[in-house]
């Protein structure tokens, strides 16, 4: 009785956390292998950046049409795309590398992006951008969502060969013909658009948290990429559920409460995963001859 | 397997405009096999990289003759992979029949066991479904040779084959290298140490952004030309003002 009343009476009761948990299922399906692609490309701190960058963008959508998810979301796709973009630009020409380039985009998007909001709206409304507010999730932002979960799975399914050859032997690929900075801009489309779908739920500075840190446990427990995808999509959306029922019960924002149940899976798996910490200092013994 | 002749003609690469390869001539001719032996930064993986097709000259071209760029075999330095990638051997190997499995085509039964011989032919049998990350730099070498394999291109390139590769491998994998040169391939491969050049390459080109010499290996390995190989990188390492042949030709 107590566990149906903790962990689904809530989801029965409230159409809001309905909404909510589908939302964040969703939501996990899309990050889920996108991190684990990002991670594998080096980009982790890329995918963080890019999740401010969204920033401005989403300002500037909230002050043309309030808390509506598709407007916002639209403007941070923009601007998204445009600091992927710009930073990509910015290295191809420049001495700089790709990540000092993007740590000063992101900077300067996330400034903005705060004085947009702070300017039109109240703290409250900047607390909801920044940290996200499952309440506001309605049908349209669960569309968009479920559409750009679906959308990245097919895309992924397209792209996959090409994709994987581009981050493990990107001069073979080239050699072969292929193009790659094709799939590399597919993927940072990807990663944007995903970004976007994970920043109602948990807010700019968090969405990327649905991606790295699922990826980043997933590699504590596989070692082919399939199994770490499987298990990366199924951190993420088990980290959305129990997320959204402590965010509920406590009282708290959604996008920490999500995240940290993550991080909690990764301090687990950092203990006891496969290449945890347990196992490094108390190996079985090796086998006998 | 029909014969490819490779011309390079006044060809010229630039990183950021300065030449990296400067106004070089000359061919390798259908089925030879030739070493490019050369000091630290004379341009040897630039050149093997405009040959392969995956930098633009700046200046003069590559004449692959009828040859589909595809149908070239191309081995990047190892550097250039990303072994921690949770790939497995099998898969890698796969990968050489890109040609015809592209992005999005399945792999056949008979690719499949090609691949399978592909790994027996150099000494990896029973590996396939072990990750790249778990293997050696020998083994993984014998890998992307397996994938040469695979790929069955007229043309070979190899940039630094044997770096960092025990002797027992680099053996097994020369000998890979002369049943390419016996089935008629051409082969290029960038190369270090100049014995090995001497005992297995008929043909050498010494070069140092410029050639130096090029042609039968005991004449272009001569102790006269080393010396001015070494003499020419040293030159050239300086910030070297534009060419003056390259601002003719741009005017």
């Amino acid at each position: 009785m107590m566990i149906y009343q903790t962990l689904i009476q809530p989801f029965v009761e409230f159409g809001f956390m309905r909404r909510a948990l589908i939302a964040c299922l969703a939501l996990g399906i899309g990050s889920g292998p996108v991190g684990v692609l990002l991670m594998l490309r080096r980009m982790s701190l890329v995918g963080d950046a890019m999740s401010h960058a969204v920033l401005p963008g989403a300002a500037v959508g909230f002050l043309f049409a309030g808390l509506s998810l598709p407007a916002m979301g639209f403007g941070g796709l923009i601007a998204g795309l445009l600091v992927a973009l710009l930073s990509g630009l910015v290295s191809r020409f420049t001495s700089l590398r790709e990540d000092a380039s993007f740590a000063s985009f992101y900077l300067t998007s996330l400034a903005a992006g705060v004085l947009i909001v702070s300017l039109h709206g109240s703290s409250v409304d900047l607390l909801h951008v920044l940290f996200g507010t499952i309440l506001a999730i309605d049908n349209p932002a669960i569309f968009m969502v479920g559409g750009i979960a679906s959308f990245t799975l097919i895309v992924l399914a397209l792209i996959y060969r090409p994709l994987v050859l581009e981050c493990f032997d990107p001069g073979f690929l080239r050699a072969v013909g292929g193009s790659g900075s094709l799939y590399h801009v597919l993927f940072l489309l990807l990663v944007v658009l995903n970004l976007v779908a994970g920043f109602q739920a948990l807010g700019t500075l968090m969405a990327v948290g649905m991606m790295i840190i699922p990826a980043t446990v997933s590699r504590f427990w596989a070692t082919s990429l399939s199994a770490l995808m499987i298990i990366s999509t199924l951190v993420a959306t088990l980290s959305g559920f129990i997320g959204l029922i402590v965010s509920f019960h406590a009282g708290v924002a959604s996008g920490p409460a999500i995240v940290l149940t993550a991080s909690a899976f990764y301090v687990f798996s950092l203990l006891f995963g496969r290449s945890g910490i347990v196992r490094r200092l108390f190996p079985k013994a090796h086998l006998a001859h | 397997m029909s014969a490819v002749r490779i011309s390079l003609d006044d060809l010229t690469v630039t990183y950021e405009r300065r030449p990296a390869v400067h106004h070089i001539s000359g061919c390798f001719e259908a089925g030879s096999l030739t070493a490019i032996v050369g000091p630290n930064g004379a341009g040897k993986s630039t050149l093997i990289k405009a040959i392969a097709g995956t930098l633009k000259p700046a200046a003069g071209r590559v004449d692959r003759g009828s040859l589909a760029l595809h149908n070239v075999g191309y081995l990047p330095q190892a550097a250039e992979i990303d072994r921690s990638f949770p790939l497995n051997v099998a898969d890698t190997v796969i990968m050489g029949a890109w040609r015809s499995i592209g992005a999005f085509r399945g792999v056949s039964r008979e690719q499949a066991r090609q691949a399978q011989e592909a790994l027996l032919a150099v000494g990896l049998e029973g590996f396939e479904r072990r990750s790249v990350g778990s293997l050696s730099a020998g083994q993984f070498q014998r890998v992307l040779f397996a994938r040469l394999l695979m790929q069955n291109a007229a043309v070979i390139l190899l940039d630094e084959p044997f770096t960092a590769i025990d002797a027992r491998t680099t053996q097994d994998l020369l000998k890979l290298i002369r049943d390419w040169h016996g089935q008629g391939r051409t082969v290029i491969a960038v190369l270090h140490d100049i014995d090995q050049v001497r005992k297995h390459f008929p043909n050498t080109l010494l070069m140092a952004r410029e050639a130096i010499a090029w042609g039968d290996t005991d004449t272009v390995l001569h102790a006269d030309n080393l010396r001015r190989a070494r003499n020419m990188a040293e030159y050239w390492s300086d910030d070297a003002t534009p060419c003056a042949m390259n601002e003719e030709q741009q005017s």
